[in-house]
């Protein structure tokens, strides 16, 4: 029995940042992040046909999302990298598992560190679906992108008290809900 | 007397006030006299003490996460081309 339905002209306020956190910790890359969730935006609209309703739509465009990494790791893995792989992974049956390994390290962090970042940056991303959407706009603004005060109150005409007062109602509930999810 | 009720009011701060300078030093945007007095309350005001506790932690879990989110214009940009896409997916 299908439950859940696809509305692609919501998937980008609704999911765009969710899927840009998920591809950067994947790929380490701003720009490649980007093109990643424009493919799988694309990519979700000309197989609508084929959602049968029965995960909800976030879960399905991630589904998408993941192979679209696994093939951009392997279309560059098998540009410059075949030599090498040819020495550590002799089996053709362990493709599938080269792939995913060589997805979770970008080299700065190890495997474990990288995972429970990604594992947080969802929990985090959880518990922001629960706040307004103004909430949710101003706390991304101020504490992920860093932007100053006046910055957000011009683009959102809104006073600085009423950002302090909003910033407030977000952090509070952030903290309670990651509170119960994670720390 | 209203003069010593003056000085109270400068020093003592109420939870909400307190709350709120607590806000803006994780942005780095309380002053020094901001400061000075949320550390006074800090000192005999459970209720401070937690929320600058469970503040302080919000701050750090975000900063290690490295938690990302798009800017405005990467945002434009991409319902831009999105609804290029749309417009051509509904015509065909």
């Amino acid at each position: 029995m299908s439950n859940h339905q696809l509305n692609p002209n919501n998937w980008i306020d609704l999911y765009s940042d969710y899927l840009f956190n998920y591809t950067i910790t994947r790929v380490n890359d701003r720009e490649i992040a980007k093109d990643l969730i424009q493919d799988t935006f694309v990519a979700g609209l000309k197989s609508m046909k084929n959602f049968k309703g029965e995960a909800n739509e976030r879960t399905w465009l991630i589904s998408i999302l993941k192979r679209k990494i696994i093939d951009y790791y392997r279309k560059i893995n098998s540009n410059k990298g075949k030599a090498e792989v040819r020495m550590t992974y002799v089996n053709d049956d362990q493709e599938g598992d080269w792939l995913e390994e060589r997805a979770e390290d970008d080299g700065q962090l190890n495997a474990e560190e990288t995972i429970e970042n990604s594992e947080l940056g969802d929990a985090i991303y959880n518990c922001m679906d629960k706040l307004s959407e103004k909430e949710a706009t101003v706390f991304k603004m101020k504490t992920i992108l860093g932007y100053e005060t006046e910055t957000i109150c011009n683009e959102l005409g809104i006073t600085a008290s009423n950002l302090w007062v909003i910033l407030h109602r977000a952090r509070t509930q952030l903290a309670e809900c990651l509170e119960k999810k994670w720390l | 007397m209203e003069e010593i009720s003056k000085r109270k009011s400068l020093l003592f701060i109420s939870c909400e006030e307190a709350f709120h300078i607590c806000d803006k030093k994780q942005y780095g945007e309380a002053s020094f006299w901001e400061m000075l007095k949320l550390n006074l309350r800090l000192i005999w005001c459970n209720m401070t003490k937690s929320y600058v506790k469970k503040n302080n932690q919000l701050t750090t879990t975000i900063k290690t996460s490295r938690v990302e989110c798009l800017h405005k214009s990467e945002r434009e940009v991409l319902v831009e081309r999105f609804n290029e896409h749309l417009k051509n997916e509904m015509q065909s």
